[in-house]
């Protein structure tokens, strides 16, 4: 048993550690700390700074523009990245998409689409969830029927977070709608531009816009646009949602997240004393602390088991229903932290000294709605349970 | 014993319900919700014609109603209904005025022709009076309230302040105000007092807020069992009629138990609030309104993130009724003392 990094992984977050200093901008930073959304020019600018080392396509090889690291490394990439509010990466290119060509597309579409991804030319949004297929994502109704060589799609997808940016679509369609729910859905990739696609923004709970409805109608998609074999998609799909997924716990964000919660409770005062100093918000902080310190560990267990290829499966699916939770839990302390100061709608856009919480609190209230999406998305953390429960009851 | 709602109670619910029901679609109350002056001022009038601010003050103060049971039943529907018109404002300000013999402002808001703003809270000052920084001399007001409820095109503003040692409550029309809306709808405001000309109203008026603030926690209760109550139903309606997996998810086992919970939690919350009801204004008053508040508060943030976890993402879309509803629910845990608050003063009384 040995619980440290080695001195070469610890140096590696040193570099991360400058890097993040030296180079994320300002402005885009005071945003995501201070949960106001990001536009679209601000992931740019984020994305071309990472790739300025490589950085980006975390999970790709070397000779494919990538950095080569090990699943540690990509850890700790992500852990240092949130904890200096970085933005998120937009995931669709670089971690789904990315991975899912070098293992299912062509030399072509590989040499065609990766270097895309990484210069920014491309934004990839994902076509997965329909209106009737949500947790049951094999029960999918898209038809991608074919005429000569091309694909026409009719259909609607759902929840595409942040389409109203991207150019391009990735999409699983029926293609084969005689055969079993997971054996006729293959994986296709549109061009957004092509005629017969609309896309329509869905206004979440807290008045934001990051997901939207896209609707296909005799929509003409090139055969060659196909990724993997026809009715492939659904393994194309299942090596997607198991693969990479260290940072799937989201401890990065956890650990960020406390440490800000610890100085609002210092600062908040609440029945005429620092509300860090109240012992029973105090033991909602520490409880939620051990938690944190609990999957930390579990994370690094998995990801030692998953470099050494003894991971046994429902890891990630435990990560996720545990790392949600913990993050959901200090997002709500935080908005019960400032009271009845958490009830100001943030897009208002008070004069900045209307109120008198900090800056980075503000949204404290909108934060914890949004963010009740962590447990529904990515596979809604009950199919989590699910997909756990068949693994310890097998046979 | 009869749990029973009297005579008169059941009709004014019944109006009620009707009325809101007619006059609040989900379009039209986010729409008076969001956007200033973020209520309805005509529905704000006629819900005062219909007698809604008169069950607020006894018969003796000039209204017709003024117990617990009076404010639980009118609360319980205007959560029902989601109903964005500020009338916990209207309601903690009423009593206050009653308790301390302002029959002539009494009136004018019973009837519907002035509506009032208590400005109770400070940025450090969130819970107890006795924190509270404001102060009164000479005809005017210095200090900063926060988080006003019914501030925004309020047109009497109630400030409590301090005049030495003594917690007073004065009347003014020249504050102040940066208004904005609520994450959950309604509007509030800072309230800025700067050497602001105002009417002493009482210069001992501690125990007249108290109680007044307690009859506002407790229609916050009412309200919350009456918005839960549409909830539950909302969340089995939508688990009843959602296919995935070629069946309903209403016939999800573990589904069914979280939906168990959330009823039971239901009746737990209005017994409660029953309990807090049949002793506003007795001894003990506090406590039981304490007891109240803080399991109420306890429970609306559980059953709203379950509300909006059972729908999936439907549940989190500005769209669907229920998103609202979980946001108003859980903001009710953040006015007038947190659960966290009303656990300490159970606490203390024990």
């Amino acid at each position: 048993m040995d619980l440290q990094f080695t001195k070469e992984e610890e140096a590696f977050r040193e570099e991360v550690r400058t890097f993040l200093g030296e180079n994320l901008p300002q402005d885009i930073q005071r945003k995501v700390r201070n949960n106001t959304p990001l536009d679209k020019a601000d992931y740019e600018t984020w994305h071309a700074i990472l790739q300025t080392r490589n950085w980006l396509g975390a999970t790709w090889p070397v000779e494919h523009g990538g950095p080569g690291w090990n699943n540690y490394q990509r850890h700790i990439f992500g852990e240092e990245t949130a904890l200096a509010y970085a933005p998120r990466l937009v995931a669709f290119g670089v971690a789904m998409l990315g991975p899912v060509l070098l293992k299912f597309g062509t030399e072509q579409q590989k040499a065609e689409i990766l270097p895309r991804i990484l210069d920014g030319s491309d934004w990839w949004c994902q076509g997965y969830s329909e209106p009737g297929a949500g947790s049951d994502l094999a029960s999918l109704k898209t038809r991608a029927v074919r005429d000569g060589d091309d694909y026409i799609i009719n259909g609607q997808k759902t929840w595409t977070t942040l389409g109203q940016h991207a150019n391009k679509i990735f999409c699983l369609v029926r293609t084969d709608p005689a055969a079993k729910a997971q054996e006729g859905i293959s994986f296709i990739l549109v061009d957004l531009d092509t005629p017969g696609i609309e896309m329509r923004p869905i206004k979440l709970i807290e008045g934001g816009h990051e997901v939207n409805e896209v609707f296909f109608t005799d929509v003409r998609v090139p055969v060659s646009n196909l990724v993997g074999q026809e009715n492939e998609g659904w393994t194309i799909a299942k090596y997607l949602l198991t693969h990479e997924r260290t940072n799937i716990a989201g401890t990065g964000f956890a650990i960020r997240d406390l440490a800000a919660l610890k100085v609002l409770a210092q600062k908040t005062i609440r029945n005429g004393k620092p509300l860090i100093e109240d012992p029973l918000f105090a033991k909602e902080i520490a409880e939620t602390e051990i938690d944190l310190e609990a999957i930390r560990v579990t994370n690094l267990r998995v990801l030692s088991e998953s470099e050494t290829g003894a991971a046994n499966g429902y890891e990630s699916s435990m990560l996720k229903i545990k790392g949600t939770v913990i993050v959901q839990r200090l997002n709500s302390l935080t908005r019960q932290a400032l009271g009845a100061a958490a009830a100001p709608f943030p897009a208002e856009n008070l004069p900045a000294n209307a109120m008198t919480v900090p800056e980075d609190a503000a949204a404290a209230a909108a934060a914890y709605f949004n963010n009740r999406k962590l447990s529904i998305f990515g596979g809604s953390n009950e199919i989590q349970r699910n997909i756990i429960a068949k693994d310890l009851f097998r046979g | 014993m009869d749990f029973n709602l009297s005579e008169d109670r059941r009709m004014l619910s019944d109006t009620l319900r009707r009325y809101l029901a007619e006059q609040y679609d989900i379009e039209t109350r986010n729409q008076a919700a969001y956007h200033a002056p973020f209520y309805a001022p005509a529905k704000y009038t006629e819900l005062a014609d219909l007698g809604v601010i008169g069950a607020f003050v006894s018969e003796s103060a000039g209204g017709f109603g003024g117990e617990g049971f009076d404010i639980t039943t009118v609360f319980e529907e205007l959560g029902r209904a989601l109903c964005p018109e500020p009338m916990l404002a209207t309601l903690m300000s009423v009593r206050v005025l009653a308790d301390l013999k302002q029959s002539t402002l009494v009136d004018e808001i019973v009837t519907g022709q002035k509506r009032p703003a208590l400005a109770v809270f400070e940025p450090e000052a969130g819970e107890n009076l006795c924190d509270i920084q404001a102060t009164f001399s000479d005809g005017k007001l210095t200090g900063r309230k926060s988080v006003v409820y019914g501030a925004p095109n309020a047109d009497l503003i109630l400030v409590v302040a301090k005049e030495g040692d003594q917690i007073g409550l004065y009347l003014t029309e020249a504050a102040e105000t940066v208004d904005y809306a609520m994450i959950d709808g309604g509007g509030a405001a800072e309230v800025i007092l700067d050497d602001t000309p105002a009417t002493c109203l009482s210069n001992d008026a501690q125990a007249a807020l108290e109680a007044a603030l307690d009859a506002g926690r407790l229609g916050l209760c009412a309200e919350a069992v009456g918005a839960m109550d549409v909830m539950l139903g909302m969340t089995i309606d939508y688990m009843k009629q959602r296919q995935q997996f070629g069946r309903s998810i209403a016939v999800f086992q573990a589904l069914q138990h979280r939906v168990v919970d959330m009823a039971i939690e239901i009746e737990q919350c209005r017994s409660i609030s029953v309990l807090a009801a049949s002793h506003l204004g007795a001894a003990h008053s506090a406590k039981y309104v304490a007891m109240a508040k803080n399991l109420v508060g306890r429970t609306v943030v559980k059953f709203s993130e379950e509300v909006i976890q059972l729908h999936g993402g439907i549940g989190m879309t500005w769209e669907y009724p229920g998103a609202h509803y979980a946001k108003r629910l859980t903001m009710i845990d953040h006015q007038l003392g947190d659960a966290l608050t009303q656990l300490h003063k159970v606490m203390q009384a024990a």
